[in-house]
């Protein structure tokens, strides 16, 4: 088992001409994910990498019997690509491209609601199912199947902690990057309640950055209904405020959003953070041992 | 991207938002002049830099004449402003806006933000004026009202209305009230700005309703489509560094320390910084070179992190994804000679191509530290910037 996608999740990629799309699609068809079809407009009838490509998103779902679609379209245009999949319902859409305005996902945000598309991103790298399923532009190879979920902000910092449960023997059943961006389709609750359901996830590594409140909010959340153990890290602490730094949403204003108040009321709420990035792996095996699980979650 | 006090009231005319008269001014003289145009009995010598607080630090006087007018432009003029958000190093001023003086009866607050939580903009709005909203938030939440916009129908005038009784604006200048805000929305959506905050809003004597500043800050994803307020951008408010660095599409700020870093990805970088200062140093800079760059951008990031004088070592810490290790090496290779590094260098990769990256690194007669892990590259460079 797995959240959100599996060895059967039929894919389309939005903007596969792109160069971008293109290389991705292709590492993407060597790891196994099932892409069945394409959209560019006006490229319809095209066949790139052996996939046909469609000049709608609606033609493509309907051809192929996709459920999900990657999007990687240029950020002026991103925005109508999240809502073309939506309307053409989709289960899920994972939206890559980095930049897109943020008066433009407020109104993404409003067409999607009681429809019955999921938005994963913006401004993420993607979603991937060790072994199975890979949607999006994280490096395949660091994955490693087995019981151990990630949520993450931040593309980068997600492989660093998924590298270094492999690299200890652990390995993990999805790895889900929700975006740097202040507004987005997923959040850190929408994952964890998907970990919470899926039988062979047994804990959880969350990984948040300044700005926002959505960290603590999670933390509520996990102390109120989480069955398994989850372990943190936050990215910023000694970012100056007022700063974006980098992502979009990462940003401490007007006092709030600091790492240091995301540490606190994680750790109120019962979940260990890990001090700094490279001992991620470390405190998720350190809980592991405390809960029992370690040997259920080691994979050589 | 931010703009100044005068600018952001120019914007808010196009839209109908009441704002005083006033003028900019680069000179005495034209400041002088600015008032003598403006034909008031008092006016305002009100300096513009990209920062609050500047009432208290001296930056704003009001001017019975013109002599006076020529007294403060001069004192203010060239005078380095260090308020709350300027940092302890200040801001020289070099523009001015001149404005008319108005009978303030009482002074308001009303912003425009994204929330985060509902994805919605909202307006909020207090009848505590002129203090920050953070501390009214604080002391007195009970005063801050809030109404959540949807965008399909923007901000409704029962919407507005509410605001302005809930504020207690006086019953007769509520119609002038709720067409301020309107107006103060409009601006905020066809701009694409992050913030619009009016802080303080006034009420005359003459039954007006206007703002008296001005801060509107515009979202930088959005400016593609706003070349207007792109025009206004003020390069000597930014960090030359930071300006250097958006041409090559880096994303860089200048910090207090002295370890240079180049990271690939916002996460990683904020956590680069963290670590460093985890084993005792102090990072000089935020450096994502991002997902796709190439050997020429590491060259410019490179030749931007030792344009910091400050720098007296560099940390590269590279998780490649899309980004391939062996592009990252050349280019540190690369710039290292460009540059004629003098500084130690530690480098960690990590991904896509590592071992293609690491020979690359290992085969170059640069002076490289490589590092097997991000903490030992942390401590590596701690200890030998000293």
């Amino acid at each position: 088992m797995s959240v959100f996608i599996n060895k059967d999740t039929k894919v389309i990629v939005q903007g596969i001409t792109g160069s971008t799309a293109l290389f991705h699609t292709k590492q993407m068809l060597e790891y196994g994910t099932k892409i069945v079809g394409g959209v560019t407009p006006g490229k319809g009838g095209m066949e790139v990498e052996g996939v046909p490509v469609f000049n709608t998103v609606k033609e493509a779902v309907e051809a192929t019997g996709a459920t999900a679609s990657v999007i990687y379209v240029p950020a002026p245009f991103a925005a109508d690509s999240i809502m073309e999949a939506t309307d053409a319902e989709l289960d899920l859409a994972i939206c890559i491209t980095e930049h897109i305005p943020v008066l433009d996902m407020v109104k993404v945000k409003r067409y999607m609601e009681g429809k019955k598309t999921r938005l994963v991103g913006p401004n993420c790298p993607g979603v991937i199912t060790a072994d199975e399923c890979k949607i999006g532009i994280m490096p395949g190879y660091i994955h490693k199947k087995g019981h151990v979920g990630v949520v993450s902000r931040s593309g980068t910092l997600t492989y660093e902690a998924v590298h270094q449960l492999s690299e200890a023997g652990i390995g993990q059943t999805t790895a889900v990057g929700i975006g740097g961006d202040p507004v987005n389709g997923t959040n850190f609750i929408d994952v964890l309640k998907e970990f919470n359901n899926d039988p062979e996830t047994y804990a959880v590594i969350m990984i948040g950055e300044i700005g926002g409140t959505a960290e603590e909010e999670a933390a509520e959340w996990v102390k109120a209904n989480m069955t398994k153990p989850v372990v943190g890290f936050i990215g910023g602490r000694t970012a100056p405020p007022g700063k974006r730094m980098g992502h979009a949403g990462a940003i401490i204003s007007g006092g709030k959003g600091t790492a240091d108040e995301k540490i606190r009321v994680m750790n109120e709420c019962g979940i260990q953070v890990a001090d700094t990035p490279s001992v991620m792996g470390e405190t998720l095996i350190k809980v592991l041992k405390e809960t029992d699980l370690y040997d259920k979650c080691k994979t050589h | 991207m931010n703009i100044h006090e005068y600018q952001g009231k120019e914007v808010l005319r196009q839209y109908g938002v009441a704002v005083p008269n006033g003028k900019v001014a680069f000179t005495v003289e034209e400041a002088v002049e600015a008032a003598k145009e403006l034909g008031t009995d008092v006016c305002v010598v009100k300096a513009q830099i990209h920062a609050g607080g500047r009432g208290k630090a001296g930056g704003v006087k009001v001017a019975k004449n013109l002599e006076e007018v020529r007294t403060y432009a001069e004192e203010i003029l060239g005078k380095t402003l260090v308020t709350h958000q300027t940092g302890p190093e200040g801001k020289e001023v070099k523009r001015l806006l001149i404005e008319e003086g108005c009978d303030i009866q009482k002074e308001y607050y009303v912003g425009l933000v994204l929330d985060r939580a509902t994805s919605r903009v909202t307006l909020m709005a207090s009848e505590e004026g002129g203090t920050e909203i953070e501390e009214v938030a604080e002391a007195t939440p009970e005063k801050i009202f809030k109404e959540e916009i949807d965008p399909v129908v923007g901000l409704t005038a029962f919407q507005a209305r509410r605001i302005a009784f809930n504020i207690n604006i006086p019953t007769k200048l509520v119609n002038q009230a709720v067409k301020f805000m309107m107006g103060l929305y409009q601006a905020y959506v066809e701009k694409d700005c992050s913030i619009a905050e009016i802080n303080p809003l006034v009420v005359t004597g003459d039954g007006k309703v206007m703002a008296l500043d001005a801060k509107l800050n515009f979202d930088s994803n959005a400016l593609y489509r706003r070349k207007d307020i792109l025009e206004m951008r003020d390069l000597e408010e930014e960090d030359t560094k930071e300006i250097e660095a958006s041409k090559y599409d880096l994303s860089y700020i200048a910090l207090d320390g002295n370890i240079g870093c180049m990271v690939n990805g916002a996460g990683l970088a904020m956590s680069t910084m963290d670590i460093i200062k985890h084993y005792g140093g102090d990072p000089a800079n935020f450096l994502d070179v991002g997902g796709g760059a190439t050997a020429e951008k590491v060259t410019e990031a490179f030749k931007i992190i030792l344009s910091d004088e400050n720098v007296k070592g560099i940390f590269v810490n590279i998780f490649g994804g899309i980004m391939k290790c062996d592009v990252i090496a050349t280019g540190v290779v690369e710039a290292a000679k460009q540059v004629g590094l003098e500084v130690p260098l530690v480098v960690r990769l990590e991904g896509t191509n590592v071992d293609l990256g690491k020979k690359i690194l290992a085969e170059s007669d640069v002076e490289i530290v490589a590092a097997d892990s991000m903490a030992d590259g942390a401590q590596k460079i701690v200890s030998l910037v000293g």
